[in-house]
This record gives structure tokens, C-alpha cells and sequence, in this order.
């Protein structure tokens, strides 16, 4: 989608009957240039709602009234946020003080499309967006735009045009995996699900998204919530389910309320409820709250929370495809696997499948955060290197900083040091090197956090969320945890280490679920690639970051 | 079985918003956390009453909802302080200084996470994370989300309260 593409419905000679939420208060004729001002967390909490509102009033007052100012969702660079973009001529406003606006409303003033603008840097110009198509270029309180940017036309399609078996065919030519970590192939669960004989089916979004340092579920639900509930709707249709939940973390508010808004208006426009796009279809979605609890994001134990239950995992099979939710066939993918299926309907699973590498098909969301310079929100194709990520795209680390690690995958993942920067980001490299995909989460970390601190830190994450169901993980992590506390406070021992790896093993090989089993890898990965550290740590007695409490003394 | 609705607790007119949101739901078991969702956001905590109220309304063992309510850590069993700080601990912020935001706090209220000062001002409560990893660290003021914020300006935010 182009931006010409985008922007056409405003600019049209039927702008008589254009919303004003699409343009702005201060808008009476034909638009001349947009200010799409972000509305997502990032920037909100920098008051780009103050923003939005002084710039409008601005306009107002200076009788400005062909340049429309709209609310838009993540714009991506969110380190420099609030952010506020001219789309007709590609200009981008930083770091905008709502009390300070006047160098942005002169350029309004005068800007026409086509204008000239400095050069973006890689950040923008690397990018490859299917996923975040929308973000940052319509208003996600407005299905009018989504609509406009070819919204619901792959689900009306879908319903109107194939059947059930061809729209799965889609998707597993597509090559599409679940984006939540694990990459189960999208279309094969799709079709297992397919082929259950049941009267009742569900169809369930994970938008638990417990990983710490992880954003981009949150910013797609904030930023283009209609494509999940269309990725949604598609996928309810190909396995003939009639009822879908969107399982959302608490802490997301602003996502809740964007999606709740969501769900009214695509019911009252008829993309969901009875009878979607006026064929027989109909597909009804219901929001539920987690409730602070990190092992929800594991598949059985988000079923029994969205049943009003203790968020336990039970053991597996049978798999939610075969009896999940009121044990009934129950398809489970994330938020951005429901929000790739569109474009994939759209375009075709072949095109999708050009992108890519290995089996690694399509791109990938990774949110960027930590010790690099433009933190936020990126897509890329799978196969890029790391490298391109974290420094031509990323920009480096900043204050003339050291590269030491890139964490991905949060608590289940690991750590990965400077040799490994070349690699390509796909979900087999990323296990080879001990890691995983995980939900895109990169957090990266420079000579000033201490490896063997981020361990026991994750560690503790995973100690006080296990759910404490089976011994493995309850027992298991919280010994680790004392062992690696005891070697951050210098009373460790390098017997400790082989013991870590002893129990590690058998954490992860003997847990119920994911949450146990993974537990150990930033243990495991951290002892690959800095072992060095814990052993300065043992040895000398020194944390050379200076971060571990025993640090204080022995540096001092 | 016949199930009929025990009285609402008391004449608290909160207790509305609580029966709404049930009636919505159909009374149905399955809604326990969303229920208890409306019972905290209309009172701020769970008490006994409330507890035994939504087990007697939805048909649910009290141990059950008590089971409930104490698995999940965004329910909270305490009453909270007048304002609430809500640290977040995720990893971008851990690395950029949320621990240190909290040993300020602790040295100067002298509060640890989830603890409340005496005189039932702040609440400190940290969260996993908060998604708001590209401003670390965040910090929550009473629902309004701060990015890049260092121990003194939080000391000074709550020290105004």
C-alpha cells in the first residue's frame, strides 16, 4: 500500500461525506497536507495527545483550514517520540514539545505534496512492511480508514468467493509460522482444526504478550487492531468456527480499549457477528482479560484462564486443536499470525512465500529496545542479519557503548554475544545459537549489564511466574535462582556452574510446559557465550560490568 | 439446580456496576476473572465480602474465586494508598535503571514493591512489563505512564502526592 493509496480517500472530491474524525476539526475544503500525529503508548506518554490537540487548536486559530491533523497509530521510531509525520511529503517531526509547535505549524503552513524532505535514515528505508503496513498511516478508532486502506476485503472475499479449504491452502502456501515463538506451521493447525468433527469450534488470539521487552503485539493491537479481528474472522471461517476470544494482558489498557472499540464497529459494519459481508458466515468475538500472570501465554494455560480458572497448563495431548476451550476443537495463533493472514489473502500465499528464508517464509515484527539508539518497532524479512538489525537499522548502541549481547526471546530465550551478529534471523539459526525467535523481542545489552545478573534475573522471572504446578519448574528454578545469586554476591563456586548445567538439564527436559522447559536457556546460553564471567566472578571475586552487589566491594 | 442471587452486601452504590457487569455476562462461572476485574476496578481491592458475594452470585466454591484470586498478581486481596506507582521490572527497564528507581524509593518512603507508606498514600507496585520498553524505564503515576524517567524524578513525582 503506498501512501498516495492511503491518503486518496481524504483528498477525493467526496470529501463531503468523509468523517471529520478522518481529517480534523480544522479541515472545511480539500486537504493539502496531513499532520498524522501518533496516538500509541510510546508517544502518548510523551503527550502526543497534547500534541494533537495544540496543534489542531493552532490551525484553528491561524485560519488554516486545508491541512487535516489525525491520530494515527505507531509510527516505529518510538525513542523519538512524540512523533508527527507528513506523509504527502515525507517529512518527520521528532521529539515534538506540545508547548513548543511552532516550527511545525510553519511548515504546515506552507508544505505542499511533493515537497522535498531530508532523507530518511535506514531505519525507515530498511524496513519491509506487511504486518505494520497500517501503522502509523490510519487512525485505529476508525474503521473507515482501515476500511479505505482495503481493509475487510480479503474476509469478504474469503466468505463471498472460496471455500473453506482453499483459503488453509492459502495460508500453507504461504508458508506462514506462528509468530508467537514456537513456528508451528500456521496452515497445518489450521487444517487439523479443520478436519475435527465438532458442532462447536473456537477460535482464540494469544495477546498475552508476557515476554518482557517484547512490544509488538501491543502496538498492533494499538495501532491497526481491525486487521487481528479480520486475521481473526478469516481463520474462523476456514476451520468453521463460530465464537473467537482475543485473550489481552491487563496491562495493555490502551490496546483493550482500541481493540473493545474495534470489535463494536466491525459488528455494527457487519464483519463480525451474523452474517458477515451478507453471506451465511457468522463468526462472534468476546475480549477477555489476563490478569498479571506470564504463564497464561502458554497455550492450555490461557484456555483455562479465558474459562475463568488458575492460568495451569495441563499436559499435551491432546492439543487445543483436537479439545481446547470447553473441549472443543480450538484454533490458538497470536497477534501478529492473525494479522499477517490478510495481506496473505490478499496478495496470495505465493508472494507471501517469495519473502523470506528457508522455511522461514514472510517478515518478522521485532521490537528493539535496551542499550540501541532508535529504539522501537521494526519489520523485516526472516532471514536478515542481525547485524543489519541491530546496527544499520537499530543505529547502534549509543554513548559510544560496546556491543555485549542481544537478548531475544525474553525468559525463554537467550543471549547472543558479538561473534554471532551475522547470523540470519530465522527461527532454525536462532535455536542452532541456543536462542529462539521467540515473539520478536530484542532486547540489547552493552558493556554495562553483567551477563551472569541478566541470568539470574530472567531466572527470577521465571521462579516467581511458574505456576507452580509441577516440581521441575517450581522447585527447579528457584534452586538455580540461589545458585546464581550466590555467584552474583561472590560466594559462588565453579562446582556451582556444573551444577547449574545439571539442573538446567533436567529442568528442561522434565516441566509440563513451555514455561519450565525453557527456563533454563538464558542460564544455558549465557554459560556458552560468557562463561568467562561467571568465572571472573568465581574466581576474582570481580563483576567487571559493576553491577552485582559483590561488585561494590571488590571494585571500590 | 435452581440458583438464586444472594443479596448485594451492602447499599454501596459500586456494587452496581459489579451486578452489570455479571447480568452481562449471564452469571456464568466461566467470567470469574472478569468479574473480579469489575470488583477491583469498582472498589480497588477484593475483600471477604466481595469474594464470598461473586463465589455465591456466579455458583463458584469459595475456594475456588479465592484460588482465582490469588493466582493472578494484578488482583490484589490489600486496600491500595490514595495514589498508586506502578515500577516496571521488564527487561529493558532492568537494564536502564529500575532497580536502582526502586532502592530510591525504599530509601526515602521506605516501601517495597507492593507495600503501602503508613499513612496509606502510595502503593509501590511493580509490573512485569509494561510493553513500553523503547521510553525504559517506565514508570506508572496513577494510570498515566511516564517513559525515561530517573530515581529523582520519581522521588519528587510522589514526594508531591
Amino acid at each position: 500500500m503506498t501512501e498516495a493509496e492511503v491518503v486518496a480517500p481524504v483528498a477525493a472530491p467526496a470529501a463531503a461525506h468523509r468523517s471529520r474524525r478522518m481529517t480534523g476539526p480544522s479541515v472545511t475544503g480539500p486537504v493539502r497536507v496531513t499532520a498524522a500525529v501518533c496516538q500509541a503508548a510510546g508517544c502518548l506518554s510523551a503527550q502526543s495527545d497534547r500534541v494533537f490537540a495544540n496543534v489542531t487548536d493552532r490551525l484553528i486559530s491561524d485560519g488554516v483550514t486545508d491541512v487535516a491533523v489525525k491520530r494515527v497509530g505507531c509510527l516505529g521510531l518510538c525513542a523519538a517520540g512524540p512523533l508527527v509525520e507528513i506523509p504527502e511529503t515525507g517529512a518527520l517531526f521528532r521529539q515534538v514539545d506540545p508547548d513548543a509547535i511552532n516550527s511545525l505549524v510553519t511548515y504546515l503552513q506552507t508544505a505542499k505534496a511533493g515537497d522535498a524532505s531530508p532523507e530518511r535514515e535506514p531505519f525507515f528505508t530498511r524496513q519491509h512492511k506487511i504486518v505494520l503496513e497500517n501503522c502509523g498511516r490510519i487512525d485505529p478508532e476508525s474503521i473507515e480508514e482501515y476500511l479505505a486502506a482495503g481493509g475487510y476485503r480479503a474476509l469478504r472475499k474469503a466468505v463471498t468467493e472460496l471455500t473453506p479449504q482453499q483459503v488453509i491452502d492459502e495460508v500453507t502456501r504461504s508458508g506462514l509460522r506462528g509468530r508467537g515463538g514456537a513456528g508451528y506451521p500456521a496452515g497445518l493447525k489450521w487444517a487439523t482444526v479443520a478436519k475435527q468433527i465438532a458442532t462447536t469450534k473456537y477460535v482464540v488470539c494469544n495477546a498475552d504478550e508476557g515476554d518482557p521487552g517484547a512490544f509488538m503485539d501491543r502496538s498492533v493491537l494499538e495501532s491497526d487492531p481491525h486487521r487481528v479481528l479480520e486475521g481473526m474472522a478469516i481463520a474462523a471461517y476456514a476451520v468453521g468456527a463460530q465464537h473467537g476470544y482475543v485473550y489481552c494482558r491487563a496491562e495493555y489498557p490502551l490496546a483493550v480499549q482500541r481493540l473493545k472499540a474495534a470489535i463494536h464497529r466491525a459488528e455494527k459494519a457487519g464483519y463480525l457477528g451474523a452474517a458477515i459481508a451478507g453471506s451465511p458466515f457468522a463468526f462472534h468475538v468476546e475480549l477477555r482479560l489476563g490478569a498479571g500472570a506470564f504463564v497464561c501465554g502458554e497455550e492450555t494455560a490461557l484456555l483455562a484462564s479465558i474459562q475463568g480458572g488458575r492460568g495451569t497448563p495441563v499436559p499435551r495431548p491432546p492439543y487445543p486443536a483436537a479439545s481446547g476451550l470447553w473441549h472443543q476443537p480450538t484454533l490458538i495463533n497470536n497477534v501478529e499470525s492473525y494479522a499477517n493472514v490478510p495481506v496473505i489473502m490478499r496478495r496470495g500465499g505465493d508472494w507471501y512465500a517469495a519473502i523470506g528464508v528457508g522455511k522461514s517464509k514472510g517478515t518478522k515484527v521485532f521490537a528493539l529496545a535496551g542499550r540501541i539508539v532508535n529504539s522501537g518497532l521494526i519489520e523485516v524479512p526472516m532471514g536478515t542479519p542481525l547485524r543489519e538489525v541491530i546496527f544499520d537499522i537499530g543505529g547502534g548502541i549509543p554513548f559510544g557503548g560496546t556491543f555485549k549481547a542481544v537478548q531475544t526471546g525474553g525468559p525463554s530465550g537467550g543471549c547472543l554475544p558479538e561473534q554471532l551478529l551475522d547470523m540470519s534471523l530465522d527461527y532454525e539459526s536462532l535455536v542452532a545459537a541456543g536462542s529462539i525467535m521467540g515473539s520478536g523481542g530484542m532486547v540489547v545489552m552493552d558493556d554495562t549489564s553483567c551477563m551472569v545478573e541478566v541470568a539470574r534475573y530472567f531466572m527470577d522471572f521465571c521462579r516467581e511466574e511458574s505456576c507452580g504446578k509441577c516440581v521441575p519448574c517450581r522447585v527447579g528454578t528457584t534452586q538455580m535462582y540461589l545458585l546464581l545469586t550466590a555467584i552474583t554476591e561472590g560466594r559462588g563456586t565453579l562446582a556451582d556452574l556444573a551444577a547449574l548445567e545439571k539442573l538446567g538439564d533436567m529442568v528442561r527436559s522434565t516441566s509440563l510446559c513451555g514455561l519450565g522447559q525453557s527456563a533454563p536457556n538464558p542460564v544455558f546460553s549465557t554459560l556458552r557465550y560468557f562463561r568467562h564471567e561467571y568465572v571472573e566472578h568465581i574466581e576474582t571475586g570481580v563483576c567487571s560490568a559493576g553491577v552485582c552487589p559483590m561488585a561494590a566491594g571488590a571494585v571500590s | 439446580m435452581l440458583i438464586t442471587k444472594p443479596p448485594t452486601p451492602s447499599d454501596d452504590k459500586r456494587w452496581r456496576a459489579v451486578d452489570a457487569r455479571m447480568l452481562r455476562l449471564g452469571y456464568s462461572a466461566d467470567a470469574l476473572i472478569e468479574v473480579l476485574h469489575s470488583v477491583q476496578q469498582a472498589f480497588g481491592y477484593l475483600d471477604d465480602v466481595a469474594l464470598t458475594y461473586v463465589a455465591c452470585s456466579l455458583n463458584v466454591p469459595l475456594s475456588k474465586v479465592y484460588g482465582v484470586a490469588t493466582f493472578y498478581s494484578l488482583f490484589s486481596l490489600k486496600p491500595q494508598g490514595e495514589h498508586t506507582c506502578v515500577v516496571c521490572t521488564g527487561t529493558a527497564c532492568h537494564i536502564n535503571g529500575a532497580g536502582a528507581i526502586l532502592a530510591r524509593i525504599r530509601t526515602r518512603f521506605g516501601i517495597e514493591p507492593k507495600q503501602t507508606t503508613p499513612d496509606d498514600q502510595i502503593s509501590l507496585l511493580t509490573a512485569r512489563c509494561l510493553g513500553a520498553c523503547s521510553i525504559a524505564p517506565a514508570v506508572v503515576y496513577d494510570g498515566e505512564a511516564k517513559g525515561k524517567q530517573t530515581p529523582e524524578q520519581v522521588v519528587a513525582r510522589l514526594a508531591a502526592w
